[in-house]
């Protein structure tokens, strides 16, 4: 009964980094000299993957590589995976923005891609007038649009501006109308990027509502978005993507788990210090090894309001008394807070040999962000460094927190607070 | 880690809408796929006739206005006091506004095709259409201008010779209207083309286009008859596909005399419309799958 409407074979996209320019003339000449030649073209060869912390001799990166998968009809694909995974890659080859460098994508039916909503509209011309505009530019026929426009108009409550140029709709507005034409596109296949997370949130439940709809109705979604949340409630399988490569291909909950506890070298659930050189103090305690649990699952990435947990292993070479800090730091280089032993009236007796211990936070009340831990023991009357190890480890808070109902942008807070509102007085 | 080599086999049997694939070596020009998006190339059409004039208080007068007060400018500087002599009889007035009106088009086509990929470079980033609608609706939106401008160019050409003493002659190359405004059409077309997709990469063509063109209009016989030109040296202009429009144009309108016509030099105008319209389509459609990389 399914039929696969889209197959996508070893997708691989090549950049080139730094200027385009300098050089620009002499590398096509080179190009166009191997290709008369027959020979395969030079530049591919050399370039390597994406992980771009790593510096590299090679001035061509593969921002996509080796990326397969296919959809049957019906299924919503959700594309996860972190900034400058190649998620966007994806989404514009497939849009047919960009041609990928190889491999190939074959599709059934029509595609269309909603990488933003208006896209097109012109500011001086009626509402009226960009239903039309835009819904030409998404590839709907004239006929298509009349005939769908009284759903478009009273989808986006814009009845009563109909005839003003766009200029004067409120920003909310704008994308409302380019949301209500998308959502009328009649094509088989429909690939949307985080649309969803613009106009407030009365629009946006619409916005998912009507996407739920769309995917009901037997269509093929390829959904990219950073909100696990929505990608959740919305997808049936999911892709993930690292560093330009797909490391997942399957259902949707196994690929958001994949994704939570995934991590490459420098960004692990656990970490272990026996070959740390960054460490000061006298040494007469060590810490081995630490490792972070988000509700009891050992992972470094969380959602707002999760519980964490840390492990920490220690060392105790000689019996001396001591006290354990954990420092908190925000990717801003702001330490949040400095956490004690002695503030929760816990006390360690001085011991010999190794020791584990736990340390809960209840609930992380805290926007997404990436935070560095720095692990300090001292001595408690002089505050002598023990051992100390600065940004020992990090943990990530990802959007899509089942708490929170609205997008929380990292530069308007750190500390989410849900406090009580009561009116008390009403006339 | 996904191979489909086993896949592959069985996915030959099944019939496909759309392959998208790396062979950027292709063309990619498909007219179906264009007249499926007619609609668009006349959307495009109504945005900017629209857009252009909201809120001036001409509003579409101004695409008469423009080429009157260069008729006037020219009359005044290349025919009052530069004394070029357009031909026995024949008002400057008239002379100038043929040219204008024609040269305006032309030009105006290569200067707005020629930004294609860089004015739309925001759609074009964010949903995919043909890109060919976009400058198949400037020389669209340029032709309903052209047409409002020739309206006015017939009135004062109507005046002159019935309210007037001076006889203008005219010629049977008037039924070749159609073909000369066609061939412009493309020959602006094929030349913008061929910038807009040069410009994504080497941006120095942006600079060369604007004055280029001005230069563009001394190798045409606008603001002079080609007549005036020695004879020996003709041929140089009437390489310039262009020139050999224009004289026909007003060979049509002015009579026999005022002009330079020959059969062959116009039917080498339309073959190399031709050539550079195709070797423009190919250079275009080969750049609009990858020019968002180097743009």
């Amino acid at each position: 009964m399914s039929k696969t409407v889209l197959e996508v074979n070893n997708l691989s996209k090549q950049y080139r980094l730094g200027q385009v320019g300098t050089g620009t003339i002499s590398h096509d000449l080179n190009r166009f000299w191997y290709k008369i030649r027959g020979k395969e073209d030079p530049y591919l060869k050399v370039s390597e993957t994406n992980i771009r912390s790593v510096g590299s001799e090679s001035k061509y990166v593969w921002a996509l590589k080796d990326v397969s998968f296919d959809l049957q009809e019906g299924e919503v694909l959700g594309v996860i995976g972190k900034n400058g995974a190649g998620k966007s890659t994806l989404l514009k080859m497939l849009s047919r923005i960009t041609s990928p460098t190889e491999g190939s994508i074959k599709l059934k039916g029509r595609m269309s891609a909603l990488l933003e909503v208006g896209t097109g509209f012109h500011m001086e011309l009626t509402g009226r007038e960009n239903i039309f505009l835009n819904g030409a530019i998404l590839g709907m026929t004239k006929k298509e649009i009349s005939s769908k426009l009284d759903e478009i108009v009273e989808f986006s409550g814009c009845s009563r501006y109909l005839d003003t140029p766009v200029k004067r709709y409120s920003s909310g507005m704008i994308v409302r109308l380019g949301f209500a034409v998308a959502a009328h596109l009649e094509s088989e296949i429909l690939i949307v990027d985080e649309v969803l997370a613009v106009g407030d949130q009365e629009f946006q439940n619409k916005s998912i509502g009507k996407m739920q709809d769309i995917s009901k109705t037997g269509r093929t979604v390829i959904f990219v978005s950073h909100n696990l949340n929505s990608i959740k409630s919305l997808c049936t399988k999911g892709l993930l993507i690292e560093n330009g490569k797909s490391v997942f291909f399957g259902d949707i909950d196994s690929t958001i788990s994949k994704y939570l506890s995934s991590g490459n070298a420098a960004n692990q659930h656990m970490i272990d210090f026996e070959n740390n050189t960054d460490r000061t103090g006298n040494g007469h305690l060590k810490f081995q090894n630490v490792s972070l649990f988000a509700n009891d699952t050992p992972t470094n990435k969380l959602f707002t309001g999760d519980k964490l947990k840390l492990r920490i292993r220690i060392k105790s070479y000689s019996s001396v008394r001591f006290i354990v800090a954990v420092h908190l730091y925000n990717s801003s280089e702001i330490r949040l807070s400095n956490v004690t032993n002695m503030d929760s009236n816990f006390s360690f007796s001085p011991f010999k040999g190794e020791q584990e211990f736990d340390i809960e936070f209840d609930s992380m009340m805290l926007y997404t962000d990436t935070y560095k831990i720095s692990l300090w023991v001292g001595d408690p009357a002089t505050h002598e460094n023990i051992d100390y190890i600065k940004h020992c480890c990090e943990f990530e808070i990802v959007e899509g927190s089942p708490i929170i109902n609205r997008a929380l942008p990292k530069s308007t807070g750190i500390l989410f607070m849900q406090p009580e509102w009561t009116i008390i007085n009403k006339k | 880690m996904f191979t489909k080599e086993e896949k592959n086999t069985d996915s030959a049997h099944n019939n496909w809408d759309l392959i998208i694939e790396s062979k950027s070596n292709k063309s990619s020009f498909n007219i179906r796929e264009l007249i499926k998006y007619k609609d668009l190339i006349l959307m495009f059409v109504k945005r900017d006739f629209v857009s252009l004039y909201k809120q001036t208080i001409l509003g579409p007068l101004w695409v008469i206005i423009q080429p009157v007060l260069t008729t006037i400018t020219f009359t005044i500087v290349f025919g009052k006091i530069a004394q070029i002599d357009v031909g026995a009889g024949l008002p400057p007035i008239l002379f100038y506004m043929l040219g204008i009106t024609t040269w305006t088009y032309f030009a105006d086509c290569i200067t707005k095709t020629s930004e294609t990929f860089t004015a739309n470079q925001n759609i074009f980033g964010k949903v995919y259409f043909p890109r060919l609608t976009t400058p198949l609706s400037v020389v669209i939106t340029n032709l309903i201008k052209l047409a409002i401008q020739f309206t006015l160019f017939l009135a004062i050409y109507f005046y002159f010779k019935l309210f007037t003493d001076i006889t203008i002659q005219i010629a049977w190359h008037l039924t070749l209207i159609p073909v000369l405004v066609i061939t412009m059409a493309f020959l602006g077309l094929g030349i913008g083309l061929i910038i807009s997709s040069l410009t994504t990469k080497y941006r120095d063509l942006k600079f060369l286009i604007t004055f280029g063109v001005q230069l563009a209009m001394y190798a045409t016989p606008v603001v002079y008859p080609l007549k005036n030109v020695p004879e020996n040296y003709r041929w140089l202009l009437q390489l310039n596909p262009m020139t050999n429009i224009i004289e026909t144009f007003k060979i049509g309108f002015f009579g026999i005399e005022n002009g330079v016509f020959s059969i062959y030099y116009l039917g080498y105008s339309i073959i190399a419309t031709f050539v550079i319209f195709i070797l423009g389509l190919q250079l275009f459609t080969r750049v609009e799958k990858s020019f968002m990389d180097t743009i």
